[in-house]
């Protein structure tokens, strides 16, 4: 189904009591990638854990739809399945079960029933998926996340994405903790993703990530709201005079949500 | 305190039960001995759970069953236990009776002893007596363990002679078919210097309502550099009072290794102690417990280090839900002189439900400078960040809370060297926290 549209209007978002949020506005389309940079604190992890449905998280106005279907109103499981992936930042660790067959259910809980990915199909594409991220095959038979190294909680977390066939993928920080050789390989996960069915919003604070993912477009980030957006100019400049020249351009002095 | 228990079993019976069993003299007057030790013995006093009301006394002391000619025949809770093509060492109580025995002729060959506890005492009384509530459990530990002794009806005995490695899993299955009967099951194992056995065993039964009782004793002896690793999936149905005692004793070198899935649905005080006697000795006792309805269970884990450098940990996980209401003990005790031994223990419980209670008491006993120890406890709800993981990959919460509680009990399941064992405890569990 070509043609999924992510569409973020004026969201505001709590974390207890206090507003992290302020009244975002993004929208993501199939084949478009998207950069949401900033420095520390100003947001950008609370915007991926909100499209998503974290716990912690309270919406407190705004909306978030796909396709024109409000996501707010779903649960968390539903919004996976609806074509929503967030690769997080921190992933689980969740002993006794198995990577592998925690992969299994989660690429069936999209199909119907009776429609189940077959063991050998399943087997074949994890195999494929772990040699293109050049993950020890070991990993499939581990227990989901326990143990893993940072390099390979964020390799697990872009295997799902590329076995799981999201719509919309969000990215939250997937290279923060990682060395160059495994930043590139994640890239190349990601890449191989780039069509026209695909759309990506990835959050980062480094423009290191963007030199191997090149994005169509970027947005900056500061006191819970997108404050500047552009094309992929906008990160090299970042990368170049940092943060501040937006900071005196929009007159703030503090960028962080304590503001 | 103790609790008044009407024995309804007298000398005379007993004398009477251990002479139609073919017993040698010695077994009958270690029986005899037992039940008068038994009636000025205090009951068990197992901590933070009440037992007085607990019901020790309704049940049937002998009940016949059927031999078992072939295992097709068998009921599928049974047949779901055995891979029928595949059974080379099998054992099968039912009831009272030895219903099948398989070893196979490569180890009988060379000497290794698998066979119900009576046809032992008449075929190598000598060899058990030497072993039998010894070193292990003693009779005197308390009314239901003498009670233990003087009424024992059922059991089995597995030797492993030295430098025999026996590499295939010895299995035994109690079957109680019928809902009266009462389960005095005594399980000793010894193996000798620089041997190793797999032992696995169901206890399975079927009375939801009726009353009855089991009062199981269960003795390992791992000699210098014996490896022992045991295997067990308790499933006694609601109506049996459970009170069982698993005992290890590891001389230098040796190991013995636990796996337990305490699926018992009655209430169950379940006390596993190893003692790691010898230089270098190790032990490792899982077990798993899933508590529903308005079940009273009480479970003591214990490590007791004598040799040095001994090596022993504990992990206990249990899932509680409905009312049901659990005590895990897990005690790491290192004895003067067992230096340079390594204690750690770990006990979760997962709370499903606001009913449930359970109870972790992680307990470090240490009584010598160069150790290395440590314990974690926790009680909890299943955790909000590991549902909304699972969930975010499209998985319903039903099915993440499945996941996750099938991976919290993963440690016994995949221990257990049985693939039809195995899964039959998968499923096991399934249907109880389902």
């Amino acid at each position: 189904m070509a043609g999924s549209v992510l569409e973020i209007k004026d969201l505001h978002v709590s974390i207890e009591d206090k507003e992290i949020l302020k009244g975002v506005n993004l929208t993501i389309k199939s084949g478009e990638f998207h950069a949401v940079m900033g420095p520390n604190g100003t947001g950008k992890s609370t915007l991926a854990s909100a499209i998503m449905g974290h716990p912690k998280y309270e919406v407190t106005g705004g909306s978030i739809t796909l396709d024109g279907e409000d996501v707010l109103e779903m649960e968390v499981d539903e919004r996976a399945r609806a074509g929503l992936f967030l690769a997080m930042q921190y992933p689980s660790e969740i002993s006794g079960v198995t990577n592998a067959d925690f992969l299994r259910s989660s690429i069936n809980a999209r199909r119907e029933e009776g429609d189940e990915i077959s063991l050998m199909k399943f087997i074949k594409e994890m195999d494929e998926a772990m040699d293109f991220l050049e993950m020890d095959k070991n990993m499939a038979q581990r227990y989901l996340n326990e143990g893993f190294s940072g390099g390979e909680k964020k390799r697990n977390e872009i295997l799902q994405l590329l076995m799981m066939k999201a719509e919309i993928g969000i990215l939250d920080e997937i290279d923060s903790g990682l060395d160059i050789d495994a930043l590139k390989v994640v890239a190349k996960g990601i890449n191989k993703l780039r069509d026209e069915n695909f759309g990506c919003l990835i959050i980062t604070h480094y423009q290191r990530l963007l030199n191997y993912i090149e994005p169509d477009f970027v947005h900056v980030m500061m006191q819970g709201r997108v404050v500047k957006s552009g094309g992929s100019e906008l990160s090299q400049r970042l990368e170049a005079e940092g943060y501040d020249w937006i900071k005196k351009e929009l007159n703030i002095e503090d960028e962080t949500i304590n503001a | 305190m103790t609790v008044e228990t009407k024995q309804p079993y007298n000398d005379e019976y007993i004398s009477r039960f251990s002479s139609s069993r073919n017993e040698p003299e010695w077994m009958k007057e270690l029986r005899q001995q037992a039940l008068s030790q038994s009636e000025s013995l205090d009951m068990p006093k197992p901590d933070k759970t009440g037992i007085k009301n607990w019901d020790f006394d309704t049940y049937v002391h002998e009940v016949e069953g059927e031999k078992i000619s072939a295992l097709g025949s068998l009921p599928a809770s049974v047949a779901a236990l055995i891979d029928a093509d595949n059974a080379p060492n099998l054992y099968i109580q039912r009831n009272n009776s030895a219903a099948y025995l398989a070893l196979s002729e490569k180890w009988s060959e060379q000497g290794v002893i698998f066979t119900d506890i009576f046809t032992a005492l008449q075929q190598h009384g000598d060899l058990v007596k030497r072993f039998y509530m010894k070193d292990a459990v003693n009779i005197d530990e308390d009314r239901l363990t003498a009670l233990h002794a003087a009424l024992m009806n059922g059991g089995v005995f597995v030797y492993v002679p030295k430098n025999v490695v026996v590499d295939e899993p010895l299995q035994t299955i109690f079957w109680q078919e019928d809902d009266k009967v009462a389960s005095f099951n005594h399980i000793l194992i010894v193996a000798e210097a620089n041997s190793a056995v797999t032992y696995v065993e169901n206890s399975v039964s079927h009375n939801a309502d009726q009353a009855t009782f089991a009062n199981v004793v269960t003795e390992v002896i791992a000699g210098d550099n014996a490896n022992v690793s045991y295997g067990a999936v308790d499933n006694y149905a609601a109506g049996t009072t459970v009170y069982a005692k698993r005992r290890g004793v590891a001389y230098r070198d040796a190991r013995i290794d636990w796996a337990i899935g305490q699926m018992n649905d009655g209430n169950t005080i379940s006390e596993h102690i190893t003692h790691l006697i010898g230089d270098n000795s190790g032990s490792e006792a899982k077990s798993v417990v899933v508590g529903r309805g308005k079940q009273i269970q009480n479970f003591t884990t214990n490590i007791i280090h004598f040799g040095k450098n001994s090596v022993g940990s504990i992990l206990s996980h249990g899932v509680m839900k409905d009312q049901a209401s659990s005590v895990f003990n897990g005690i790491g005790k290192i004895e003067h002189g067992a230096s340079k031994s390594d204690a750690t223990q770990e006990t979760r419980v997962l709370m499903l439900s606001q009913g449930a209670r359970g109870d972790a008491n992680p307990i470090l006993l240490i009584d010598e400078d160069d150790v290395v120890a440590g314990h974690a406890a926790s009680v909890g709800r299943v955790d909000p960040l590991q549902l909304y993981y699972l969930m975010s990959r499209g998985i319903t919460k039903h099915e993440a809370e499945r996941l996750i509680i099938h991976g919290f009990l993963a440690p016994v399941v995949n221990q257990l060297p049985i693939e039809t064992v195995k899964n039959q405890l998968t499923q096991v569990i399934e249907g109880k926290v389902n």
